[in-house]
């Protein structure tokens, strides 16, 4: 098993140096450079060089790379275009609102996912089992942005009963309740899409579980119908579930780019908008290489819990 | 790989090979007729069918359908739906139908082009990372975990912003960024069936590798692609839709359904002129679902287990 751990690891090492190289090129393909931005227009071009030698943006790429690699590994992400604060700060201050809203997000949805999931493999093919199944097609199949929009349309804008957006009350007291007012709507739309995919996972994966022998057994013994469908069957039909949250980490802090928009959630997801409409090369990259590592990292650590919580798997 | 020249060709092996094309040639038909057969029997994925066909009839028709030209201004603006433009006119006054109508054609193609480029490059990827086994599969593998770490959309819209918005760099980039999918699942259905007899013996009559995989491999893992293909046109123009909504995407003045719901961010929008975001949402829902529910029939039909 620690064999294993420290395999998993070794190997994350290329994908995360393969991760700084894919980032450090889509800097390069951007067009003009920071000098050119910074600097009044009319400055004349010996000026503009000698900037720009200063800086070393005239040395060769490999030598840009390395610099820019052993600035990371200090923790340094360099400076903002747009506000000129360092990137890590201004991403440290998001992180927050967009872990929350994620970690909200799943829960919900696996909340919904899990029983539904469940009750549909019990009462296969029954009307039940078609209404849930038909609810996740249309989770899987509903626009985020669409669904948040008619759902601030229907409860912000004509029942009045949640705010239309923001984390909390501009001027107002704050507190937990206020937080969670704000949160309802957002956490409800991606759990929404989550549930709608993870549903039909649980279903399959419990009616598979059901086919099973030793199932069989436990009914054989005599064991209560209860006893059997949560300890034998659930405890086995969730191992693989495990592996298909972590596949949902890159959606949801995808996903988080355009709820955050909508409900102008104070995020990364928000973050990276107004990024992208100011033209800020730096702070992209900051947020695109922070969401690469979460999810190396959350890759991981799953592949681990995975092979920890199934003995059958082997440690290769 | 080592058999000598000269038996192949002796008459008993070019019996087994002469059988073996006769069998691939009774059998095609009669696989598909048999997933057709199983396809047919899922009336929500026959119902995805038929809407799926009738909105590329509506893509490919839509000048002629379109009572007005998208772009032009042709009523007084943010107009409430009326007999003369019965979805009512956008904010600059054009005419709401028309656009939604021109629009199929944007979503449309995108979902099937980025499907097939990054669909063909997957499995071409996929069968050589399975085939060749080694370091080959190891650094291949490495490189989709790195693709595959970037959250999709976050990562996208970085990449589009700086290579600029258009329909083709939303293709390549949408592509790019999906192709790591295909190969892993390529790569899992080769391995399974490179280790068949009929492989080895394939192997041992000495056909070239190309033949192998194309011919004798290929065939048999196509069922996961095309299943895989088709949610995947689904996906691209959810992930069109979404970019065009954020203002990444297909940029105004031609009309993406994503584009159209991007006015309705200001709230007198969303409040007073929902015909301008419902509509176009609701053609992006009914899209993906129809395709996604042909999919899930696709992949009934090839699982022969249910």
């Amino acid at each position: 098993m620690f064999a294993y751990v420290i395999r998993r690891v070794l190997i994350a090492i290329p994908v995360l140096f393969g991760i700084t190289v894919i980032n450090f090129l889509i800097i390069k393909l951007a067009p003009g450079n920071p000098v050119e931005m910074f600097i009044d227009p009319n400055t004349p071009k010996e000026l503009l060089d000698a900037k720009k030698e200063l800086l070393g943006l005239n040395a060769p790429l490999l030598f840009q790379y390395y610099q820019w690699l052993s600035n990371l590994l200090q923790g340094q992400l360099g400076y903002s275009f747009s506000t000129f604060a360092p990137v890590a700060e201004m991403i440290r201050e998001r992180l927050g609102p967009t872990l929350l809203l994620a970690s909200a997000s799943l829960f919900v949805g696996l909340a919904i996912a899990i029983p539904v999931g469940v009750l549909s493999a019990l009462k296969q093919n029954t009307r039940f089992d078609y209404i849930m199944t038909g609810l996740s097609f249309i989770g899987t199949s509903i626009p985020q942005f669409f669904l948040g929009l008619g759902l601030i349309y229907i409860f912000a804008v004509q029942l009045k009963l949640l705010p239309t957006g923001g984390m909390t009350t501009l001027g107002g007291s704050g507190g937990v309740g206020d937080l969670i007012s704000h949160m309802i709507l957002p956490v409800f739309v991606l759990g929404f899409v989550v549930a709608g995919k993870k549903v039909r996972y649980v279903r399959a994966s419990m009616l598979d579980v059901l086919k099973q022998d030793y199932l069989r057994t436990a009914q054989a013994k005599g064991l209560h119908a209860f006893v059997v469908t949560n300890k034998h069957a659930l405890r086995n039909a969730l191992i693989p579930i495990i592996t298909v949250v972590a596949m949902e980490i890159p959606l949801l802090l995808g996903g988080s780019v355009l709820i955050e928009q909508i409900f102008q959630w104070p995020g990364i997801g928000q973050l990276t908008i107004q990024s992208i409409l100011s033209r800020d090369y730096p702070t992209l990259m900051g947020l695109n290489l922070v969401a690469a590592l979460i999810v190396l990292v959350t890759n991981l650590f799953t592949d681990i819990l995975y092979s920890a919580a199934d003995p059958r798997i082997t440690y290769r | 790989m080592s058999v000598p020249q000269y038996q192949l060709n002796d008459p008993g092996v070019k019996q087994i090979y002469s059988d073996e094309i006769q069998l691939e040639d009774t059998a095609e038909p009669g696989v598909i007729r048999q997933i057709w057969s199983r396809f047919v029997r899922h009336k929500l994925a026959v119902a995805g069918l038929i809407v799926t066909l009738l909105l590329v009839l509506v893509a490919l028709l839509a000048p002629l359908i379109a009572p007005f030209d998208p772009a032009m201004v042709t009523g007084s603006f943010s107009a409430a739906p009326s007999g003369e433009h019965w979805l009512g006119t956008d904010q600059v006054g054009r005419d709401v139908l028309s656009r939604l109508i021109y629009a199929t054609q944007v979503s449309l193609l995108v979902g099937f082009v980025t499907v097939a480029l990054y669909v063909t490059f997957g499995t071409l990827v996929g069968m050589a990372s399975a085939y060749f086994g080694g370091w080959v599969d190891m650094v291949i593998m490495r490189v989709t975990d790195m693709f595959m770490a970037f959250p999709f959309l976050m990562v996208i819209l970085v990449v589009i912003s700086v290579l600029g918005s258009n329909m083709t760099t939303i293709i390549l980039v949408l592509a790019l960024f999906s192709w790591p999918g295909v190969a892993r699942l390529v790569r899992g259905s080769v391995l399974a069936i490179k280790q068949l007899d009929y492989v080895k013996a394939g192997i041992a009559l000495g056909y070239s590798t190309p033949r192998i995989l194309f011919v004798h491999v290929f065939p048999n893992a196509i069922g996961p692609i095309i299943v895989n293909a088709t949610f995947g046109i689904a996906s691209a123009i959810m992930s069109e839709a979404g970019l065009s909504f954020l203002g990444m995407g297909v940029q105004p003045p031609t009309a993406s359904w994503g584009n159209m719901l991007t006015d309705a961010q200001s709230l007198t929008v969303l409040t007073d002129q929902p015909w301008l975001w419902v509509p176009p949402g609701a053609m992006i829902l009914i899209t993906v679902l129809a395709i996604n529910f042909v999919g899930d029939g696709l992949r009934d039909a090839w699982d022969a287990r249910q």
